[in-house]
């Protein structure tokens, strides 16, 4: 049982084993999915939970009918996730789109792998950074985030959700196969030591209801199907009220909103880590299972006297671009590992321009960064 | 008093679809029904995919989810499987239902999911202006098919029995009483039920066909309507070209939610709580 | 709304005109031949001979035209 102090809590978990709990924690009470490794573990923790908690598990016959059905059970009121990886993620862009476009919040875990196409089902990479942004079509909103150990693969998912719900937009949870099944021991927070967010109900009466209402803070108030409000959801363009519109002025209107809600609130979304920041001169950027190899490389150098800092991405998108060109003022340069072929690295560039170097390490031979391959970097800048 | 309107978003109206589209007596059928069960608005939700026939749900008050091309189904069975309670009732078309979206299609009456499946068969893609579908019958033309169709066509009532559908039945607009008749027995099945419509679209297909009006259309669905009684005496030559209407099948079946439910009920701990622990 | 009204006794017949797109589907279902197309919308022309059987109504697409008997 869960309260029995803290001594009691030390438990053996698995990323993908947390991240389900951590959904269960936050209130998700729907799942569906399609089998794909390297997530898996995440639908098999679920079906076994989840009607435990009165909630609901289904298997479903593809991924595309997945993200279907978990728009639909939010919809209908209940906080819905899928899990997936590389393929099954491509599969589920067009209803992404849909999500962000008819503002429903949905949880979506892509446990990434090697690609293109199956690539390295049983092996890691980060190569759906950009793909977690642009792939489905359109200009659209979307939050990224990326744990990068078990304890934070559970609370990340609770902010995931938390996140969903307070700006009704999917959020993607970005894992990767060593994340997600590697096994650490945890103390993972209790309940009540969790903040849940609700999305915010309407105030008003049914005839008053703009289920597309342009708010202060660009989120409109959400009511679930059957409760008595009766609107349309479409991923047609549309007005407040939710039906399609063909008018330039408020077709615009729509998509400026959209679009702006995040970057009204990235103060309350991007999220960091700094570690060893405030002396360096090397500034290493990571994010997920990478960060890892990139803590214990700045570890390395810090011991071998060098001024090396750690600044870990949290949330992928939006991207930390203001808070990276803060750190950047006393570096010599930027090192940015990651498991694909410099999808961060290249924001990163953008964001510095040519003030310092951004060096990249890149693996994507479906192996880990070795962190002596970043201290080798760190020493021959520093 | 029964009055259409009641159920109607009338100031989003007159309707899009073109004159004389067949869908426009679908939807009265279906409010027809919906009424004479004395269901309540609130309880109703309507989904529909992508197509002519799936802007249907834009003109009626209940909670209503215009989705993307072929996934209706899918959004509706997480609706159903997160709230049993309400009625879900699917607006398809035959591209929408059974080309892009086929797969969902068969595998929910596989399941057999509670949900209530109004296909509107025009035997063309309508929305994107008449090209070849799964239903257009061999040597018909589309757009995409100017030389006539060379492909086999779907029998989609036969397709949703095969995989598993608790209620088939098969109507036309022409029949506009049956057709009601068979979306009450639809909605009113615990199990996943299927309607075929077979309306005109003489816009797209009706034209390119030769086959006039609206009104020789449904006078042609008139003709060519067989009931399934009469047609299991015929030969498949005999059925040639022929509408086989009727209820193909109503059966009793174990129902994809309840089953579930049952699991709740054993597992479920009375507090409801999360544990943070496995 | 460009509502048209035609009484006859007790039967009513009400032609929405903005609603109507003249596909004549009611014309020519009607058994009575009760109605007319005129200027591309149905109209009423001989109401006399309405049995109110509500077969146009029952196959209007657009809900345009409803027949009541009072
Ligand atoms: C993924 C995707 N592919 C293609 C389309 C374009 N599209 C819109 S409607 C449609 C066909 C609709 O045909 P049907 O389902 O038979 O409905 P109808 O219009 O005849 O009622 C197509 C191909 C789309 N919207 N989305
Ligand atoms: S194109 Fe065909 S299916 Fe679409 S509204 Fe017109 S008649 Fe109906
Ligand atoms: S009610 Fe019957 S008789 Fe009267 S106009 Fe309509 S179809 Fe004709
Ligand atoms: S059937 Fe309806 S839309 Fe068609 S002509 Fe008659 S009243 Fe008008």
């Amino acid at each position: 049982m869960a309260e029995k102090g803290k001594s009691n809590r030390v438990q053996v978990l698995s990323g993908n084993e947390a991240c389900a709990l951590g959904a269960l924690a936050a209130g998700m009470r729907f799942y569906a999915g399609y089998p794909i490794t390297p997530s898996s573990e995440v639908a098999e923790v679920l079906s076994l939970e989840l009607p435990k908690v009165g909630g609901v598990f289904i298997q479903m016959e593809d991924e595309i009918a997945s993200i279907g059905a978990i728009i639909g059970a939010s919809l209908a009121g209940s906080k819905s996730m899928t899990a997936t990886s590389g393929p099954g993620f491509s599969l589920m862009q067009e209803n992404i789109g849909y999500a962000s476009m008819a503002e429903v919040p949905i949880v979506i875990v892509n446990v990434m792998r090697g690609g293109p196409s199956t690539g390295l089902p049983t092996m890691p990479a980060q190569a759906d950074i950009m793909q977690a942004r642009w792939g489905t079509h359109g200009d659209h909103p979307v939050i990224a985030l990326a744990p990068y150990s078990v304890r934070e693969a559970f609370t990340l998912t609770v902010r995931a959700f938390n996140l969903a719900e307070s700006f009704r937009t999917p959020v993607v949870l970005l894992m990767d196969e060593i994340l997600g099944h590697v096994n650490e021991k945890v103390v993972l927070p209790l309940p009540q030591e969790l903040e849940i967010v609700d999305r915010v109900r309407p105030q008003v009466s049914p005839q008053d209801y703009l289920p597309y209402a342009f708010t202060k803070n660009g989120v409109p108030p959400m009511v679930s199907f059957g409760e008595g409000y009766r609107y349309h959801v479409t991923g047609l363009a549309h007005d407040e009220s939710g039906f399609p519109t063909n008018q330039p002025e408020k077709i615009e209107r729509l998509l400026l909103r959209l679009n702006g809600k995040l970057e009204k609130n990235r103060e309350n979304i991007v999220d960091f880590q700094v570690d060893d920041f405030d002396d360096a001169q090397v500034g290493v950027i990571s994010y997920g299972s990478s960060a890892r190899a990139a803590r214990h490389a700045v570890r390395l150098a810090r011991e071998a006297g060098i001024k090396a800092g750690l600044f870990r991405l949290k949330t992928i998108w939006p991207f930390a671009d203001q808070e990276i060109e803060a750190h950047t003022k006393h570096l010599k340069a930027w090192i940015v590992p990651e498991m694909n072929l410099g999808q961060i690295a290249h924001e990163v560039e953008w964001v510095v321009g040519r003030s310092i170097p951004v060096h990249r390490i890149n693996r994507i031979d479906g192996n880990p960064i070795n962190p002596l391959e970043i201290m080798a970097k760190i020493k021959e800048i520093a | 008093m029964f009055d259409y309107e009641t159920y109607l978003r009338t100031s989003k109206m007159p309707l899009i679809w073109c004159a004389g589209c067949g869908d426009g007596i679908v939807l009265k059928a279906m409010l027809r029904a919906i009424h004479k069960l004395g269901l309540e608005k609130d309880k109703i939700c309507m989904v529909s995919g992508i197509g002519c026939s799936s802007r249907l749900t834009g003109y009626v008050d209940f909670n209503t989810l215009h989705t993307t091309h072929g996934r209706a189904i899918t959004f509706a069975t997480g609706i159903k499987m997160a709230r049993p309670e309400l009625h879900v009732i699917v607006v398809t078309g035959d591209g929408d239902a059974t080309a892009i979206g086929g797969n969902h299609y068969i595998h929910a009456a596989r399941r057999n999911i509670d949900l209530t499946v109004i296909l509107f068969n025009n035997n063309i893609y309508g929305m994107t202006g008449g090209q070849v579908s799964p239903t257009t019958p061999l040597g018909k033309f589309a757009s995409t098919a100017p030389y006539g169709n060379f492909e086999n066509s779907f029998n989609i009532s036969g397709l949703a029995l095969a995989a598993g559908a608790s209620f088939v039945a098969r109507s036309t607009v022409y029949h506009a009483t049956q057709l009601e008749k068979y979306v009450e027995k639809a909605i009113l099945k615990k199990g996943f039920s299927v309607v075929e419509v077979i309306t005109q679209c003489p816009t797209t297909y009706g034209r390119r066909n030769r086959e006039g009006t609206a009104v020789d259309m449904m006078l042609a669905q008139k003709e060519n309507s067989i009931p399934v009684s009469r047609a299991r005496t015929m030969s498949e030559e005999e059925l040639e070209g022929k509408i086989v209407t009727g209820i193909l099948v109503d059966t009793e079946k174990p129902e994809c939610r309840s089953e579930y439910q049952k699991i709740i009920d054993r597992f479920s701990q009375p507090t409801g709580s999360v544990e943070t622990k496995r | 709304m460009n509502e048209k009204v035609a009484v006859a006794g007790k039967i009513e017949i009400r032609i929405n005109e903005a609603w109507c797109k003249g596909c004549a589907i009611c014309v020519e279902f009607c058994p009575q031949d009760v109605l007319v197309m005129e200027n591309g919308v149905a109209q009423v022309c001989n109401l006399e001979a309405c049995t109110a059987c509500g077969l146009c109504e029952l196959r209007c697409p657009d809900f345009a035209i409803t027949v009541k008997k009072g």
